[in-house]
């Protein structure tokens, strides 16, 4: 693969929330943002909290709107750069599917589905089969140290550090080639982040490109290639 | 102008020349288009709804001086209705009746087909009343007559399904629906549906007429009658296993009927003229020396068991 | 990506004299594809619904259907034969109040086998099997095949008209406010069965509701209406945590979290 290719390429986003709740107010957060990753690099989002880092996070996979500026990301299948701050909903579920994954802060439970079906669905709708998927799905969660006991089990009753190891093994089953991780170890123990941070090595080794947000700083040093510090594009002090 | 000398003031068969017209045309149509329901402008006549009104109307509508008028009801010439709608004829239209189903050149019926087979030539006029076969299941009047333009008829199969689920055999005994020319399906009137075969290509005319419903269709001579079925299920007529007691009559349907207050009973042809006509040839029943007891051990049962 | 859309709606309106009950409505289904048009009552989310699946008419506009055999005609442009034949085999509806879409005095099986029946099944004992099958794909034990909807649950009755819909395959569904009228725990069991559904038989719904846990939860699409008028849409997650319409943020901000 050709490292100098990126395969994030953020130019010139700006973001604002306005809040029509309160009489239209305009709450800029950040401007200007550029930056890109290359395949097997860690790129971490700095700052102080507050500062926008989230938020870019969730410009990069979609969740939020952008006011101005491109979100480039190669697309797996066609190799090219798509736009997926101006593209429809399609493209960005597309994306989704195909190129880049993305590990919130908490995991979203879903009613009545078992911690096992939770990991292997992002493979089953990627067209694996669902015992092969769950197979795979087993090894993620015995390697976070899951208790077997809860595999079966729907996770809207663990514990936080639970939910975020089922989280992981979710993000991680998948061979998305660009990874955005906010804040993955956030509630574990010492043994479980040393097991993500492997994970997240093994992912670089591969060439994935991740975007990530770590406040724990051990585990920033152990995994970031590039600091990018997010008050450069802070809005607030512009506004 | 025929009115009888009695009762100067009917014309020919009770309804005026105007109403048979416009019943004649339903009736035209109704045999254009076998197993439709064509509407019609049903007059109020001189007995309540349910005592065949439809029946008599396409009767009054079809009758000429010179036809032979036979009423049966449930095959009996001597019931109630039968007996009623026969004088009723012989009063205004001063035709001639009989209970001779093969003298006859119109038959009314209310609930059978004659055991004779009818000839061409002979109108056999049925009295119904309900004639839509959907409405089992489909109560509003718009939809199923939307149904039977699109030929959508699954919901017939749901009703004998159900009849499986329940008795684990369709156990609908009359008023067994059947499609017509492989297009319209038709609610038979209440016949047992022991007599469905007999509407297949018969050589007579058939004419249902549903007065309170104000609704006239028909099976031309020798129209298509196929009784709805399902592959694994297919449609079979009750069999009774008894001789008729009167005229040891086999394969007809038979009534059973209480001899005494011990349990007797016995069973005896439903087509009160076929039996006669078999007993005259000199058929004898097992039950027609004995005045009481008659055959016990006789009973019937469902072909389809 | 698929490369066409199952549904295409275009301007479309429905009026009622001067009341515009929805206007200048424009949108596609994709296959595979879950939009959630949601919003208030009186905001014209039924009206377009019932709209765009026929069972009324509309003012003016497009709904184009993508049949089986590549065709893309306007629904307006089909006979009613056409229409009412797609309406039971390769479209499902799914009504807020199961009675609505269910035959309540005839068994689940039958209500489950009336469609294999309506396109010509003839042989009781495969349709009996296929209801069976279909009862416990909706987690209705088979011995209740034979029990009557009305004494059924409202749960286990939206279930079987869950099943009654997908029997024959379809490739589109249209749903009312499904779990509308479901106790919380009843709720989410239903909608846990849906989104398996809808992702094991790869599905297309256009699905009304209030709720907006259950967009989140099914749809990847989402249509906001106030007024009979689209004021946002887009990505389900995305309208609902980047909102930017004042009514979606008034929505998103009534419920205690999402």
């Amino acid at each position: 693969m050709d490292t100098s290719a990126p395969l994030l390429d953020v130019s010139s986003v700006a973001k604002s929330f306005t809040m029509h709740l309160r009489g239209g107010l305009r709450l800029p957060v950040v401007a200007n943002v550029a930056f890109t990753v290359h395949p097997g690099e860690c790129v971490v989002l700095g700052g102080p909290s507050g500062v926008g880092k989230s938020s870019i996070l969730r410009m990069v996979y979609g969740n939020y709107a952008v006011d101005a500026g491109q979100i480039l990301v190669r697309d797996q299948t066609t190799q090219e750069m798509a736009d997926l701050a101006t593209g429809d909903p399609r493209l960005v579920l597309d994306l989704r599917q195909n190129s880049i994954g993305y590990v919130s802060q908490f995991l979203r439970a879903v009613p009545r589905v078992s911690a096992l079906d939770v990991v292997a669905e992002p493979l089953v709708t990627r067209g694996v089969e669902r015992n092969v998927a769950t197979s795979r799905a087993g090894e993620m969660l015995e390697r976070l140290n899951l208790p077997s006991a809860l595999f079966t089990l729907p996770p809207a009753t663990f514990s936080g550090g639970e939910k975020q190891r089922v989280n992981i093994a979710r993000g991680f089953i998948t061979d998305h080639p660009i990874l955005l991780l906010d804040e993955p170890t956030a509630s574990l123990d010492a043994a479980n982040r040393d097991v993500v941070v492997a994970m997240i090595k093994e992912k670089l080794g591969v060439g994935t490109a991740i975007l990530g947000i770590f406040h724990d700083i051990p585990v920033r040093e152990a995994v970031a290639t590039r600091i990018i510090d997010v008050s450069a594009f802070s809005a607030r002090e512009a506004a | 102008m025929t009115g009888t000398d009695a009762l100067p003031a009917y014309n020919f068969a009770y309804l005026d020349e105007q109403t048979k017209r416009m019943i004649r045309r339903a009736i035209l149509k109704a045999i254009a288009i076998p197993g439709y329901q064509v509407p019609f402008a049903s007059r109020e006549m001189p007995m309540p709804y349910g005592w065949g009104t439809g029946g008599v109307q396409v009767t009054a509508s079809v009758l000429g001086p010179d036809d032979v008028l036979k009423v049966i009801d449930q095959g009996a010439d001597d019931t109630t209705n039968a007996v009623s709608i026969r004088a009723f004829f012989a009063k205004v239209a001063d035709v001639a009746t009989t209970t001779k189903t093969t003298e006859a050149t119109i038959i009314q019926t209310r609930h059978r087909i004659p055991e004779t087979p009818l000839e061409a030539g002979q109108i056999l006029v049925y009295q119904v009343p309900i004639p839509e076969p959907l409405r089992f299941l489909e109560p509003r009047e718009t939809e199923t007559r939307v149904m039977h333009g699109l030929e959508e008829y699954g919901l017939m199969h749901v009703k004998l399904y159900e009849d499986i689920a329940q008795h684990g055999h369709i156990a609908t005994t009359y008023a067994y629906p059947v499609k017509v020319e492989d297009r319209y399906v038709m609610d038979p009137s209440p016949v047992p549906k022991f007599d469905n075969p007999k509407m297949h290509c018969s050589p007579a005319l058939q004419l249902f007429g549903a007065g309170r419903e104000k609704r006239i269709y028909a099976l031309p001579p020798f129209t298509d009658v196929v009784s709805l079925d399902f592959e694994d299920h297919p449609f079979a007529i009750q069999r009774f296993e008894a001789h008729c007691a009167l005229c040891d009559a086999r394969n007809v349907y038979l009534d059973e009927v209480v001899t005494d207050d011990r349990g007797g009973r016995m069973f005896v042809c439903s087509d009160t003229d076929h039996c006669e006509t078999r007993r005259t040839e000199g058929h004898r029943g097992t039950g027609l020396p004995q005045t009481e007891g008659g055959e016990t051990a006789s009973t019937s049962r469902e072909a389809a068991e | 990506m698929s490369t066409q859309p199952i549904l295409s709606i275009r301007d479309l309106a429905r009026r009622y004299g001067a009341f515009v009950a929805c206007a200048n409505i424009s949108f596609d289904v994709w296959p595979g594809e879950v939009v959630a048009i949601v919003g208030e009552s009186g905001s014209g989310k039924t009206t377009l619904l019932n709209c765009i699946s026929g069972r009324m008419e509309r003012s003016s506009g497009e709904v184009r259907y993508r049949m089986r055999d590549g065709r893309f005609p306007d629904l307006q442009d089909l006979s009613e034969a056409e229409r009412r034949f797609l309406a039971r085999t390769d479209w499902g509806f799914v009504h807020q109040n199961p009675a609505d879409g269910l035959r309540m005095r005839v068994s689940a099986g039958a209500n489950v086998g009336e469609r294999l029946m309506a396109i010509g099944d003839r042989h009781y004992g495969n349709i009996r099997q296929t209801a069976a099958d279909w009862l416990e794909r909706v987690e209705i034990a088979a011995m209740r095949i034979d029990d009557k909807p009305v004494s059924f649950s409202g749960g286990m009755r939206q279930r079987l008209q869950i099943a009654r819909n997908l029997v024959t395959h379809p490739r589109l569904i249209f749903m009312d406010e499904p779990t509308g009228g479901l106790d919380v725990s009843v709720q989410a069991r239903v909608l846990d069965l849906l989104r398996m559904l809808v992702a094991d038989l790869g599905l297309s719904v256009v699905i009304v509701t209030h709720d907006l846990a259950v967009a989140r939860l099914l749809s990847q699409r989402m249509i906001v209406m106030k007024s009979g008028h689209v004021v946002e849409q887009g990505l389900t997650d995305r309208v609902l945590d980047d909102p930017r319409h004042p009514y979606t943020q008034l929505l998103v901000a009534s419920i205690p979290e999402n």
